[in-house]
């Protein structure tokens, strides 16, 4: 976390309150919540209304997923296919599978070229062949494995074409790409605490105030009657403060994380002749805090095991609930056999990277990757 | 050293990935993931193949404050464990899949990938001694006979036991317990594994008609060979098995039967007096040795031999003959299964062990 989010975090802890409450210390709460959401809205370029607080990430695109399916079928029951793309994060992904499990829809994963960039034909096809069944879009806006920058703006203008709402995960974008409600048309946007410098536990989804949203949590209707559950003051006040910190700081983070990032992959690839960049190669199409390398020959959590034992931390994809490393269902939507996607790394930067731990990665990387290497060949022996 | 703790999510692999960290040693612990589907192996914790375990072994490291990864193990220990484990029960034997994975996945394949990976020894939480004697390395029976491990370890070469560490060989597993307790070890209660870890409800039969399909076939007296009754696949049976054989003619002395062999081609299961089950003279084929071994052409030793888990030793003469040992037992010895592990000790000290492919009943019997 940014200091001045822990700051406003640990200030706010200290004091009483639940902002649905109606006397003095309630409504004093109720004030930090209201002047979090103004100013996290007045950041992205939307209005205070739209802003529903969740518990993260996860919930706001569940609750986008979800509760756009069942408004929109249920205002009109044709629409029941929900269009997205082959490399969304989990959080979409598993609530439009259960969806096409349990509530009858039919989802589209439409695909994504060798970078990892969604087909606007194969939107446009999709949409144009039964538009009326069309429930949502979603499509988010930076990938969070390779760094893929998505056109959210032409997604949404194809879909705007028939009146269909787009849903947008832009968790990996605030901070890093200018996000500006104002600016480009989206219905609902996804953002997280942890991935700006703020709290974990904590995110929001922005729903343009006209859009009609099922709730997920039902209760006290605290969030505009879509997301109940008591205020917490100290979450949202303190992701306010990392997402305008975040929002001010962006070109000047960007270009520095950029600089580094530039510099990781060049140094590690001089290296380590063979290994691949996945992602787009030109600078404004792919996250400039994300550098996605495929490492021929390796097993991931070898790689991962060695580099973390020499202080370099990483990751592999994602695991299953008993921790075994999973092929990455981004790289093989990308093109790339198991094998590939197996010895792939994704190394991260955020606000408090530096030149030292590029420094630390490039003194490792040549040894681990012979190493495992050859903890590979003994493993088929 | 560089130390790779092989943690189950049990008390014992917890308390010896800990000790390996006291003795000064830098330490990594991993958990073996062996399931094609983590879930569906074992219902509620009590195996080392779900997800609870895998749970139970990640919050053991952090307690003792190591690092901690998940290696999928687990379509090599399908191939090399359960495949195995079915195809000799196909083939009329009785194996024992624990030694097969002491052999291939734990000593072999996770062994080979952790020395590539810079890591100089394996340790579990076996009950096993190892003694460095100047002769060389030498693998013992735990100081906890109860729990004494080294018959499924029997089967590690000189090679293999020089990369390993049993840092609870010394010590009784009531202490093991306390001990884990004393660490603040979750695990310290949890139940001892039992049974074939991947085979979830402990059905074996179950587990096996599933992958063999019903294969009927007569069960035989063994003196007579007449045929009394008839079975849906000689799979479930062992060599030396009384109960499920399904005869209803009663025998002449009104004595129990037993399973005195069984014939996979024609799944004839023989049947017998259980005085019919005494052996004294024994086949045993790809021997392995846990020391240097001796000489292939003509070699005889005087030692003991353990013919099953949890058997006590009886005193044998092994002829090594190329790859097949020849055991002459000094007593006659009940329920030999062939597929069983027969492994040879000298007092504490394993020598080696070998398969047992065929045994030569009694010449009085």
């Amino acid at each position: 976390m940014v200091a001045e989010a822990v700051d406003e975090m640990s200030v706010r802890l200290g004091e009483v309150g639940n902002a649905s409450s109606l006397h003095a210390s309630g409504r004093r709460a109720r004030r930090v919540v209201e002047e979090a959401r103004e100013r996290l809205a007045s950041a992205l370029g939307a209005r205070p209304s739209e802003v529903v607080f969740t518990a993260g990430g996860t919930e706001a695109d569940n609750l986008a997923v979800k509760g756009l399916y069942w408004a929109r079928r249920g205002a009109d029951p044709r629409r029941r296919r929900v269009l997205t793309t082959a490399t969304e994060h989990h959080a979409v992904l598993d609530p439009a599978g259960w969806l096409v499990e349990h509530e009858g829809a039919d989802v589209e994963l439409l695909p994504v070229d060798a970078d990892g960039v969604v087909s606007l034909d194969a939107l446009d096809d999709s949409l144009r062949r039964d538009p009326d069944s069309v429930a949502l879009v979603s499509c988010m806006w930076v990938n969070n494995e390779v760094g893929t920058v998505q056109p959210v703006a032409d997604v949404v203008a194809s879909a705007l074409a028939h009146g269909i709402p787009v849903h947008t995960d832009a968790v990996q974008a605030v901070g890093h790409l200018p996000v500006d409600l104002a600016a480009i048309a989206v219905d609902a946007l996804t953002l997280s605490g942890h991935k700006v410098g703020g709290p974990v536990g904590v995110g929001a989804l922005l729903v343009r105030r006209e859009l009609d949203l099922e709730p997920l949590l039902h209760g006290g209707g605290q969030e505009r009657d879509v997301r109940s559950g008591t205020a917490d003051v100290a979450s949202v006040a303190a992701l306010a403060v990392a997402v305008d910190l975040a929002v001010q700081r962006r070109e000047t983070q960007s270009a520095r994380l950029r600089g580094l990032r530039d510099d990781l992959v060049t140094r590690v690839r001089a290296l380590v002749a063979d290994a691949v960049l996945n992602g787009p190669a030109a600078p404004d199409d792919c996250s400039p805090a994300i550098a996605h390398l495929t490492f021929p020959g390796c097993d991931g959590d070898a790689l991962l095991m060695l580099l973390d034992a020499k202080g370099v931390e990483c990751s592999t994809g994602s695991a299953c609930t008993a921790g075994v490393p999973q092929p990455s269902h981004v790289l093989l939507a990308m093109g790339r056999d198991v094998g590939a996607a197996s010895g792939s790394l994704r190394f991260s930067l955020g606000h408090d990277s530096s030149p030292a731990d590029v420094a630390a990665l490039v003194d490792a990387i040549g040894p681990v990757v012979e190493r495992a290497r050859a903890a590979v060949t003994v493993g088929r022996r | 050293m560089r130390v790779l703790a092989a943690m189950s999510g049990g008390v014992d692999s917890a308390v010896a990935a800990a000790r390996a960290v006291d003795a000064g040693h830098d330490v990594t612990g991993i958990h073996l993931a062996l399931s094609r589907h983590p879930q569906s192996y074992r219902t509620g914790a009590r195996g080392c193949c779900t997800v609870e375990d895998a749970g139970d072994a990640r919050r053991a490291a952090d307690v003792i404050g190591i690092p901690f990864y998940v290696w999928d193990l687990a379509e090599r220990f399908h191939t090399d464990v359960v495949d195995d484990f079915v195809a000799e029960y196909a083939a009329g034997r009785t194996p024992n899949p624990c030694v097969r994975c002491n052999e291939r996945i734990k000593f072999a394949a996770v062994l080979d990938r952790a020395l590539a990976l810079g890591f100089d020894a394996v340790a579990t939480g076996h009950y096993a001694r190892l003694v460095d004697d100047p002769g060389g390395r030498e693998l013992h029976r735990a100081a906890d006979l109860g729990k004494d491990q080294s018959y499924v370890l029997g089967v590690l070469t000189a090679e293999q036991l020089a990369h390993a560490l049993f840092p609870l060989g010394a010590t009784v597993k009531a202490d093991v317990r306390s001990e884990a307790a004393r660490r603040g070890l979750a695990v310290a209660a949890k139940p001892d594994s039992h049974d074939v870890c991947f085979i979830a409800d402990g059905d074996t039969a179950g587990f096996l008609r599933a992958r063999l399909g019903a294969r009927p076939g007569p069960v035989v007296d063994g003196e007579s060979g007449v045929r009394l009754g008839g079975h849906d696949g000689a799979y479930a049976y062992t060599v030396g098995q009384r109960r499920g054989l399904r005869v209803e003619a009663p025998t002449a002395d009104g004595r129990p039967r037993y399973v005195l062999d069984i014939e996979p081609v024609s799944g004839t299961v023989t049947v017998g007096p259980h005085d019919a089950l005494a052996v004294d003279a024994i086949e045993a084929s790809r021997p392995r040795w846990c020391g240097p071994a001796p000489d292939p052409d003509h070699a005889t030793l005087a030692c003991t031999v353990q013919l099953r888990a949890h058997s006590q030793p009886v005193p044998v003469r092994a002829e090594v003959a190329g790859d097949q040992l020849r055991l002459f037992l000094g007593e006659p010895v009940r329920g030999v299964a062939p597929g069983q592990s027969a492994v040879l000790y000298l007092g504490t000290r394993v020598l080696g062990s070998a398969t047992i492919a065929r045994t030569q009943r009694l010449a009085s019997a």
